[in-house]
């Protein structure tokens, strides 16, 4: 909305060699490039500036402009955005692909392939992604002339086809799309020599519903309805991110109290998903134990979602321009003296679980994914962060309460105190709880005193360097201690006033784009609204869609038996990838 | 929270007089029904991945649904009950009919979920059937979204009931099973 051209700006326009356009959020740079020099100019962006490929938008704009759109945004570390655009001429929609120079953008080109048609030249790899192969040939149904009302065919076609190892002793082992526990659907094609993984390719997208699809020609109250169903665990995050990326196309802002109380609902997600998580793990490695005081105290966090918001989801909190329900003083000291007791006897169950040399063996030096790699891929989220990658959307780029100014809530570190002037017991998150015997799982940043409850530099981001499957686990737990923290003092500050700001549908063509850090790791929804008032066009990239390939990358070399802990260790949503 | 929302009904402890006394009806049901306990089979056809999460929870110490004689089977073969999440979608819909085709007779078809009890949010799409109903027979719906584990339960006593009606209003070929028929 705001044309930001500061001086860091113009140098990143040069770098890129583009002609300048308005930007679409604050700190965005946004340039259009010819299609020939399309790769070099997101080559020179990610190894210039250290960016990351944060999503990629394509759009049909024939009936307008007579092309398809490009558009490749980059997360630039100091609070910046790049956007890199291109048009592609409707009579040979085809553009050089920047996966070889960049291999972020695989899954991306792959997609726009499938939903719009558009080839990208050069791609090391042009099978179908998000269309299963019974799904016709020439039929893009994220074109605007594509009508969803009209059943499409099923055709025969090829089996899809998996890379295959050939050698001696080397086994394929197909699973899914349906498995043997409560999971959702995915193919996995693993090639093994006896117990060692030597490959794993999966084949994802059986959940795909359409959902980009399907909320173009809607209202952006209906739209939101929508956004919020992307996935379960993430409801909350993807709405938030959804209401902002609206609020940022309305020029409007959710008021102070709405914003602290999102970050409430944001750090509740947190908390009981990755406290299950934790929990989970351990069915990985078969400690009973640590799964069922997982899965009892997810519950009970869930049961305290419902209790603030009507729903174990957190569904229904987020509306555009702020949020539904209020938190008030009498239940916000009794969420907060639910947190602490829940907060203890989470610190037991780390300890239990850290205490348990043979569960923290299987864990070490499984599954890692180097930090290297997973920089290439783009990877976000606990995943990038317990590989030495230290990046998280609140402090990266601060929203909701995270930001600094008249909505950070800045605490002591000591005491809380509770809305009625009373003081709070510390909280035990802080710096207890997490370590267990032996293990100090506090890694850099986080535990300790003096939690920032704001955004900015003080704000604590966990990372560890190994890249297995204790790291994700352990950078979960220091996460968990910092979102404790983080609720007792937001709520023992909370700002008065209003809790939803008004607004009217807009009625001039705009577009937006917002992220948010769900217990995944960044959501980025990128919002077009036209004249109308409607939704033109919707791009979700979800935590979850650049991780799955890491995920992949990092079994080879594990056992098989392994695979199922590594892939908790991640903890990634099939929903919110397929869309 | 050490007083509980009002809307969490019994079931939820074990401690809980009511609860253990209804839970304990169920499970003397489902052995008079079953002569053994009752399994379940879950199908994700292509949901958001909430109803999942609280078909899961039903396992974890709070619901505990072992104790009650249900519990959650690794194939369809060995299923009374089929619990079926998501609107089914388009790649999902072959591979949710040969399910419910491994299911040996009676076969209960539970839909769970708004968008498995009518397509949900997603009605319209390209990519799903618009609910199980336009798939497979369904016996039994939990509306929802998602539905509470209460809510679950109570679909499954339902679910228990149909199973009891099917087998009653059956001769002997009906428990040979479809498949060998």
């Amino acid at each position: 909305m705001t044309d930001v051209v500061t001086s860091p700006a113009v140098d990143l326009q040069q770098l890129s060699g583009g002609e300048l356009l308005p930007s679409r959020v604050p700190g965005e740079t946004r340039v259009v490039v010819p299609l020939v020099t399309l790769p070099r100019a997101c080559q020179v962006i990610v190894d210039g500036v250290g960016a990351r490929l944060a999503t990629m938008v394509a759009q049909d704009e024939r009936a307008e402009t007579g092309s398809f759109t490009l558009a490749y945004t980059f997360a630039i570390p100091d609070r910046r955005w790049m956007t890199i655009e291109c048009q592609v001429p409707a009579d040979s929609p085809a553009f050089p692909s920047v996966t070889p120079l960049v291999p972020a953008a695989h899954w991306y080109e792959r997609e726009a392939r499938d939903m719009f048609g558009l080839e990208p030249e050069g791609h090391p790899d042009l099978r179908r992604l998000v269309m299963h192969d019974d799904w016709p040939a020439g039929v893009f149904p994220l074109r605007k002339d594509f009508d969803p009302s009209i059943p499409v065919p099923r055709v025969e076609a090829d089996p899809y086809r998996f890379h295959t190892l050939h050698g001696d002793g080397i086994v394929e082992i197909p699973v899914g799309p349906f498995h043997a526990g409560v999971i959702e659907p995915g193919h996995f094609r693993f090639a093994a020599v006896g117990e060692v993984v030597l490959a794993l390719e999966p084949r994802l997208f059986y959940t795909h519903r359409g959902i980009e699809k399907l909320i173009e020609g809607k209202s952006l109250d209906h739209g939101l309805q929508i956004a919020e169903r992307i996935c379960g665990v993430c409801s909350l995050s993807h709405a938030v991110t959804y209401c902002q990326a609206a609020e940022q196309i309305l020029g409007i802002e959710a008021p102070p109290r709405a914003a602290v109380i999102r970050s409430i609902g944001l750090e509740l997600e947190r908390l009981y998903n990755h406290v299950g998580d934790a929990g989970n793990m351990c069915a990985g490695v078969g400690f009973m134990v640590g799964v069922a005081h997982g899965a009892r105290l997810k519950d009970e966090l869930q049961r305290l979602n419902e209790q603030f918001t009507g729903n174990r989801f957190l569904r229904g909190l987020s509306a555009i321009g702020g949020v539904r329900r209020d938190l008030d003083v009498e239940f916000a000291a009794q969420m907060s003296l639910e947190l602490a007791r829940i907060a203890r006897e989470f610190g037991e169950l780390t300890a239990m679980i850290l205490g348990s040399e043979t569960t923290m063996e299987r864990m070490r030096r499984t599954g890692i994914l180097p930090g290297d790699l997973a920089r290439a891929l783009g990877v976000v989220g606990v995943g990038a962060r317990a590989s030495g990658i230290d990046l998280d959307t609140r402090r990266d780029h601060p929203y909701a309460a995270y930001r600094d100014g008249e909505t950070a809530r800045r605490r002591d570190g000591k005491t809380a105190r509770r809305p009625d002037g009373q003081n709070l017991p510390p909280s035990p998150a802080v710096g207890r709880g997490a370590g267990g015997e032996g293990y100090s799982a506090v890694g850099r940043g986080a535990g300790g005193e003096g939690h920032s409850a704001g955004g900015g530099e003080g704000f604590p981001v966990p990372t560890r360097e190994e890249g297995d499957v204790a790291a994700r686990l352990l950078v979960r737990i220091d996460e968990v201690a910092v979102s404790f923290a983080l609720i007792q003092a937001l709520i023992a500050e909370m700002p008065a006033g209003p809790l939803i700001a008004g607004w009217t549908p807009p009625t001039t063509d705009a577009a937006a784009f917002s992220a948010t850090e769900s217990p995944r790791g960044e959501n980025l929804h990128w919002l077009r609204v036209n004249a109308q008032g409607t939704i033109e066009r919707y791009r979700v990239r979800s935590a979850s869609f650049p991780n799955w390939p890491a995920v992949a990358a990092a079994a080879p070399g594990n056992m098989v038996p392994d695979f199922p802990l590594i892939n908790k260790s991640f903890e990634l949503c099939y929903a919110c990838l397929d869309r | 929270m050490s007083t509980l929302h009002p809307l969490i009904p019994m079931l939820q402890s074990r401690q809980d007089e009511d609860a253990s006394t209804l839970g304990q009806k169920f499970s003397d049901q489902v052995q008079r029904v079953l002569q053994r306990s009752m399994q379940i089979r879950h199908l994700d056809a292509g949901s958001c991945n909430g109803c999942d999460w609280e078909i899961q929870s039903l396992l974890c110490p709070a619901y505990d649904m072992q104790r009650l004689g249900l519990d959650i089977v690794a194939s369809p073969r060995h299923a009374d009950c089929l619990l079926v999440t998501g609107s089914v979608t388009r790649h999902l819909e072959i591979a949710a009919i040969r399910t419910w085709e491994a299911m040996p007779a009676p076969g209960i078809v539970i839909a769970v979920g708004a968008c498995a009890c009518g397509g949900g949010v997603l009605q319209g799409s390209y990519c799903t059937a618009g609910g199980v109903k336009n798939v497979l027979p369904v016996d039994i719906s939990i509306p929802g979204c998602p539905p509470r584990p209460q809510a679950l339960l109570h679909g499954l006593m339902l679910a228990l009931d149909r199973i009891e009606q099917k087998l009653h209003h059956s001769n002997h070929e009906f428990r040979i099973g479809r498949s060998e028929a």
